[in-house]
């Protein structure tokens, strides 16, 4: 494109430093290439969240289809003072068959930071060996220590040749 | 943000770096176009390293070898395409690795004072395809299993002691168990401790004795080359490069994702037409040339020990071709690189004819 006459310059000017004080061509550059690159950023951050998130998701999907009753073959036969440790879906709990007669049966996850409770046969209590939370061990009640609620209870349903526990 | 720098460059005398690359120039020139292929495979082994570790996040080496790659490729979220961005990128760094070293050889950049340059480059290349064929296993699919199985047969047929050595790669008697978990251990750990320093100092060779410039340009008076600035030109047009190179992976990875076949099993024949990847084609049809021409393990023997042979001068040719001039020997060099460039790409397209 020419300008062959000098009065055409001055208007040609004026629309060149309007451009220049709305942005400069640096300025353009900047905001063009810092797009672009979070564009780029986001493309391959996307994915490569989505890979290492994928088990967790797997998990979450799992929780939907949960386990809602584990049968324990032959656990009618567990001696009174004793417990039995198992996995219902996923987390590890425990049954008990008290010096009394009764059953009970909860999550063996401590409530405090998720350690594996015990049953203490001796002094009928569950304890959690890594802060000493205290538990009752009939309905699963904190007692003391640091465990802020009680343990997760079951149902549990005592037949012949098995024990069913179900979420309550 | 200049008082952060001044703290930095007082502790750390940044202001030297910065000096030393302000007067880094690289020569321009109709050549100038193969300086970018050494950055481009540094950029594919970038990427290499990142999606490995990625892929070791699933992967288990050993028995569950085929099912954690399976779980990788058919169940992990977007587990393909960190594979299939593995594989190619492992593919184009081989390609790129190999327009590089052609691109120095004929440039002669093996010359004075770059011997070195060259010496440490061919071993990057080595254990490069090492890095490739360790890798290409660890699925354990029919494909890894069989490709395995044959390349090590070239070890194998090394006069004397090749069976002792291959048995110690695979083992065993037989590829299997044993040999992923070794095979594992050489491409995570063995190879890149040897691989990193290595390319350090290939890398730092560069910055010390800068591009080299070709025969036809050293010919020229000084007053008629030219030169651009390292930093930022050259690094701007070197990094647009790496953006390409990014692009070319995302879209084979995307376009053209990595299959899996079914998995090993020893009892099964070798499915017809099995051949290793397309880096290793040319010894393959090498081998099998050699071993038409002399029968048996002789012509196996003799196969390996011409291009060995070929490698070693190859190795050599600073020492032939070391004046930096014309003449006979200059010459001889390039129809030497011309006839090596064809022999590779001949034997490769014969190999997959011959399929």
């Amino acid at each position: 494109m020419s300008t062959p006459s000098n009065s055409s310059q001055p208007a040609k000017d004026a629309t060149e430093n309007l451009a220049e004080n709305v942005m400069s061509r640096r300025g353009f550059a900047q905001i063009l290439f810092t797009g672009v690159g979070l564009c780029y950023a986001g493309v391959i951050g996307y994915p490569i969240y989505r890979y290492l998130a994928s088990p967790i998701e797997a998990e979450g999907e799992a929780e939907s289809t949960a386990v809602s009753q584990v049968q324990l073959k032959d656990a009618d036969q567990l001696s009174p003072s004793t417990a039995l440790m198992f996995k219902f879906g996923a987390k590890p709990a425990v049954l008990i068959h008290h010096k009394d007669g009764t059953w009970s049966a909860m999550e063996a996850v401590c409530q405090h930071l998720g350690c594996t409770v015990q049953y203490q046969g001796d002094r009928d209590i569950i304890t959690c060996a890594c802060h000493g939370g205290v538990y009752d061990s009939h309905t699963g009640k904190n007692i003391s220590g640091p465990p802020p609620r009680g343990l997760v209870p079951f149902t549990v349903s005592v037949q012949k040749g098995v024990v069913v526990v179900s979420k309550t | 943000m200049t008082s952060v720098y001044t703290w930095v460059d007082e502790r750390l005398g940044l202001e030297d770096l910065m000096q030393f690359a302000s007067k880094k120039q690289v020569p321009l020139h109709k050549h100038s176009f193969w300086y970018y292929w050494g950055g481009i495979s540094l950029f594919c082994f970038i990427v290499q390293v990142f999606t490995g570790i990625l892929l070791m996040v699933y992967y288990r080496p050993g028995p569950d070898a085929f099912e954690s790659v399976r779980q990788i490729t058919y169940v992990v979220h977007f587990g393909w395409l960190i594979r299939s961005a593995h594989s190619w990128s492992a593919n184009l760094m081989v390609a790129s690795v190999f327009v590089h070293m052609f691109s120095v050889y004929f440039m002669k950049a093996y010359r004075k004072p770059r011997e070195f340059g060259w010496w440490s480059g061919m071993v990057l290349l080595l254990l490069l395809l090492t890095f490739g064929f360790s890798g290409y296993l660890l699925p354990m699919d029919e494909l890894s299993y069989f490709a395995t199985k044959v390349g090590l047969g070239i070890p194998e047929a090394f006069p004397g002691i090749g069976p002792v050595v291959a048995n110690l790669l695979r083992g065993g008697m037989d590829v299997g168990e044993n040999t992923v978990q070794r095979f594992f251990a050489l491409h995570i750990v063995v190879l890149p401790v040897f691989f990193i320093p290595i390319l350090v100092f290939h890398l730092w060779l560069v910055q010390k004795h800068g591009n080299a410039s070709p025969p036809s340009e050293l010919e020229k008076p000084q007053s008629q080359r030219r030169s651009i600035p390292f930093f930022p030109n050259f690094l701007m047009k070197d990094l647009a490069m790496w953006l390409i190179a990014l692009n070319v992976i995302a879209l084979f990875a995307s376009l053209f994702p990595w299959d899996l076949g079914t998995a090993a099993d020893s009892l099964k024949p070798a499915p017809a037409g099995i051949h290793p990847e397309w880096y290793y084609m040319s010894s393959f049809q090498m081998l099998k040339i050699m071993g038409s021409v002399f029968p048996g393990a002789v012509g196996e023997g003799i196969g390996i020990i011409i291009f060995t042979l070929g490698l070693v001068l190859w190795f050599l040719i600073p020492f032939y071709d070391g004046k930096n001039e014309g003449g006979q020997r200059a010459r001889y060099a390039t129809y030497f690189g011309l006839l090596a460039m064809a022999v590779l790409v001949i034997t490769t397209f014969w190999g997959y004819w011959g399929l």
